[in-house]
């Protein structure tokens, strides 16, 4: 009987219309590394907020069993008592304090009176010893590096007597030299005993460091193999991430491309704009035909959505270059507002904080992008704005009892369709859709490829960037794939497998 | 359900009646007196004007103008020695509001384009134009004696013929017919709305609405022909109150402002300017500010260094309990209107009463605190709030 530190067991998770964990089981064996692999929106950071009491103990159902013991964690301070430490993607440090600040934040090494510093930065600095970060413990965070970052969130987990330490993507913004240090610094903890759990999408790196890998995959384990022997095959983790039949998922359409070029871009590179010497977008060219729907694949970080608010009115980053044709014509679009009397639409992914005014109603978010077009002499006519309103109301079938409603009330479908409606009432002839389908259930996704179909069909050009494949294969004609900012393949949807994009990403991630 | 919805609705409107009555009961009848309901009207006018311009900046995100108290010393000041230079009144007035622009665009740009936060770049306005105004004044009270410039904001309308006795009939009469353009006008769009088969709200509550509107109207201008007649600053405010109530109800300009504090980030990617958006409306609130500036000159007959000293909390404060939201993106006209009023009826009803002027800033600030814990608990409620 294996020794096994934790054991999660039928764990279901729901979220309103969405079942993001369906029955998960997970076994942990003390002293292994443990990878979770598997697409974006598969349910691993679900899993793993359950896990550490982000999503409280009565949220969920199933059990949680920790060292023996059924644990019902109801914050995340909770599971941190019991030693289980999570370090998430998106680093929770505070840059204007020093490492030893961060380090202790919360947890303060305290004296007779308040903060007892001495102690502070004498326990940082044998913390920071164990990962090897040579920095002094009063740095600021701001003034290191992100490899660095990641150090100081080690340590600073260690500072909690971890016992089994969770890792979500911890490479993703690391170079590769950082990212081998601290893969081998994993690897140096699991021989002095202590238990790791990995997510990650370099599936490379899975293969160097992990022991076991289970896989997710919509919300459900398919399977766990073993690679204690460090000799998996990559194709056969790949296979389990994306192995899921395509039926009728994506309604058919006549394939009718117009010679003409919608929009192209050449050359396109874009900078961070904090970070003002890293590159997001890297000398990217691509183009659209009128009538056609590009895909544009990837994983999350690859540089797409900047690559699209970049185009579309310098709406990102810093100092970009390159060239945009609009139905041949170079255009300069320096604000949004010239990108969309260019002819151009970008509909954002992220439609809560960049689409919409969710105390607003629907009639009132459609017309914002073109609101003169219901105005006359800058006086709104508010009969017609409803008139408007209640047209695409029942042209894109949105569910609500009235276009008086306000968007916050809506369900995350019918938002997404209050967004498209938006769109396509400022009348783009270049829609650049960002993840349209995300967050909602599949009738309402049907219903938006339906409208894609709809858009080509009347000669327009659609740009759909999307981290779900099969979506990607079902409803375009081409397909780019780009990683770390840059382009690395083309190919015909036709032609285009989901493990051949996977391969290309792996590609160029080595 | 339906009765609960009505008082969610009509909150400060019931909340104004409420005080309004408490107000004549205690004072024995006597804030009903004509001259008290005149003042009223007179001793609010700054308030009314300020309000205004205050929901534009309110709206874009609850960012405040600190300085508009100090905006009016300023304007005041400029208004008072031009005068007593012997200046034409026509050219000060129009210096004066040119003067506030200028203000404007000062407090705009930098707000706006160089995206200093409001509330900073507003204190510092608030001790600058203070300080500039007092020094301008040489730390000395001066007053106003041109006649044209008094006339021009503080006398009282006279119609030869009609208010030449005792009781000024031409005030009666415009209430008479703005009552009756009222009810023709909604008659007409309701006329219009059918005929395009437009949805309509049920007739018995949108006249009630009118005919509640006209009574009061009526009974107000009763009053006002009961002592000395419509005081031009009335017009004043009622022009600045229009132009705002139809720029933010009616037009896309407006639209704009609401657009901002609602979602800022998902207003820049709709192409809508939102620096611009900030710029106008710290610029129209120094015009309004300046426009105030005047009319407090011109009421008081004189300007010292304490004009105007903490307007921008009776603004603010009508924003606020007028149901404009602290985080943006909410708030009317009308009701910011309601809410300066009940300001301005606590303050007059306490006077007469002769309650204590430390009391009555108690009493403001309970009133202001309890609006807008009204606000944000019911906007919690209903799952809406920023």
């Amino acid at each position: 009987m294996a020794d096994l530190i934790l054991e999660m067991k039928n764990i279901t998770k729901e979220f309103p219309g969405v079942k993001a964990l369906d029955n998960v089981n997970l076994k942990v064996e003390r002293g292994e590394i443990h990878a979770l692999v598997g697409e974006n929106g598969a349910g691993k950071s679900t899993l793993m907020n359950v896990l550490s009491g982000t999503y409280p103990f009565g949220s969920y159902t199933g059990d949680i069993v920790y060292n023996g013991k059924v644990c019902q964690f109801k914050t995340l301070h909770d599971s941190e008592t019991e030693g289980i430490v999570i370090i998430h993607q998106e680093l929770a440090l505070i840059p204007e304090l020093s490492i030893g600040e961060n380090m202790f934040l919360g947890n303060e090494r305290k004296g007779r009176l308040g903060i007892d510093w001495d102690r502070t930065y004498h326990e940082a600095e044998t913390h920071m010893k164990q990962v090897g970060l040579k920095e002094e413990a009063t740095t600021l965070i701001k003034d290191i590096g992100t490899g660095k970052q990641q150090l100081v969130e080690i340590a600073k987990a260690l500072s909690k007597q971890v016992k089994l330490l969770i890792l979500d993507e911890p490479t993703s913004s690391l170079n590769e030299e950082d990212a081998r240090m601290l893969l081998d610094l994993l690897l140096q903890f699991k021989k002095e005993g202590m238990t790791s759990i990995i997510i990650s999408h370099k599936l490379n790196e899975i293969a160097y460091v992990a022991d076991k890998i289970t896989v997710i995959r919509d919300g459900a384990t398919i399977e766990t193999i073993d690679n204690s022997d460090r000799n998996i095959n990559e194709e056969r983790i790949i296979q389990g991430m994306v192995g899921r039949e395509l039926s009728d998922r994506y309604p058919s359409r006549e394939h009718k491309i117009s010679d003409r070029i919608g929009m192209e871009v050449k050359n396109w590179t874009v900078h961070h704009p904090l970070y003002t010497e890293k590159k997001v977008v890297d000398g990217v060219s691509f183009n659209v035909h009128r009538g056609e729907i590009v895909g544009f694949s990837g994983l999350q970080g690859a540089g797409r959505t900047e690559l699209a608010m970049s185009i579309f009115g310098r709406s990102y980053g810093t100092d970009i270059s390159g060239e945009v044709l609009i139905d041949g014509v170079p255009k300069t679009l320096k604000t949004a507002r010239e990108a969309i009397e260019a002819g151009l639409a970008y509909v954002t992914e992220d439609r809560k904080g960049n689409g919409l005014i969710l105390t607003e109603s629907i009639a009132k978010n459609i017309t914002m992008s073109r609101l003169e077009k219901v105005c006359s002499k800058g006086i709104i006519d508010v009969d017609k704005e409803n008139a408007v309103a209640e047209d695409y109301r029942e042209k894109l079938r949105t569910k609500t009892p009235s276009v008086q409603q306000n968007v916050g009330n809506l369900s995350g479908g019918n938002q997404q369709k209050v967004l498209l409606s938006k769109w396509m009432f400022a009348d783009p002839e270049v829609l650049i859709l960002d993840e349209p389908t995300r967050g909602i259930d599949v009738g309402a996704k049907y219903e938006i490829y339906c409208i894609m179909n709809d858009l080509v069909a009347q000669g327009k050009s659609v740009v759909m960037i999307s981290s779900e494949m099969p979506e990607l294969l079902g409803m375009c004609d081409r397909i780019y794939v780009m990683n770390e900012g840059k382009m690395i393949a083309e190919m015909p949807a036709a032609e285009a497998t989901q493990e051949k994009i996977m391969a290309a990403i792996l590609q160029s991630d080595k | 359900m339906k009765t609960k919805a009505f008082i969610k609705k009509y909150t400060m409107v019931i909340a104004l009646c409420v005080v309004f009555i408490l107000f004549a009961v205690l004072t024995g009848g006597r804030l009903l007196y004509p001259q008290n309901l005149s003042n009223l009207l007179l001793q609010n006018a700054y308030v009314l004007v300020m309000a205004c311009g205050m929901l534009l900046c309110i709206l874009t995100g609850g960012n405040i103008d600190l300085s508009v108290g100090s905006t009016v010393c300023l304007i005041g000041a400029i208004a008072a020695q031009l005068l007593a230079m012997g200046m034409n009144s026509i050219l000060v007035i129009l210096l004066c509001l040119v003067l506030s622009v200028i203000i404007g665009v000062w407090q705009g740009f930098w707000i706006g384009n160089i995206h200093i936060p409001p509330f900073i770049c507003t204190l510092a306005g608030m001790f600058l134009f203070r300080g500039l105004g007092r020094a301008i004044l040489g730390s000395k009270t001066i007053a106003i004696n041109n006649k044209t410039f008094l006339n021009i904001f503080a006398s009282y309308i006279n119609v030869p013929g009609l208010d030449g006795g005792e009781k000024k009939w031409s005030a009666f009469v415009v209430g008479i017919i703005i009552a009756v353009l009222l009810l023709v006008n909604t008659a007409r769009s309701r006329a219009q709305k059918a005929k395009k088969g437009y949805k309509q709200i049920p007739a018995a509550s949108e006249f009630g609405k009118i005919i509640a509107i006209d009574v009061l109207l009526l009974y107000y201008t009763w009053k006002l022909t009961n002592y000395k007649g419509i005081p031009v600053m009335a017009l004043w405010v009622l022009a600045v109150v229009l132009i705002y109530a139809f720029i933010t109800s009616k037009t896309a300009f407006g639209r704009y402002f609401y657009a901002v504090g609602g979602n800022e980030k998902a207003t820049r990617l709709s192409g809508i300017n939102t620096e611009r958006v900030y710029f106008l409306a710290y610029t129209s609130m120094s015009l309004l500010a300046g426009l105030s500036g005047l009319l407090m000159a011109a009421r008081i007959g004189s300007v010292n260094g304490d004009t105007g000293n903490s307007f921008e909390m009776d603004a603010i404060g009508s924003c606020f309990i007028g149901g404009a939201s602290a985080y943006g993106g909410s708030g009317t006209v009308p009701g910011i209107m309601v809410g300066a009023i009940l300001l301005g009826v606590i303050n007059q009803g306490m006077s007469i009463i002769g309650l204590d002027n430390n009391w009555q800033y108690v009493v403001k600030g309970a009133v202001l605190l309890v609006a807008v814990i009204f606000d944000v608990v019911s906007n919690h409620k209903t799952g809406k709030a920023g």
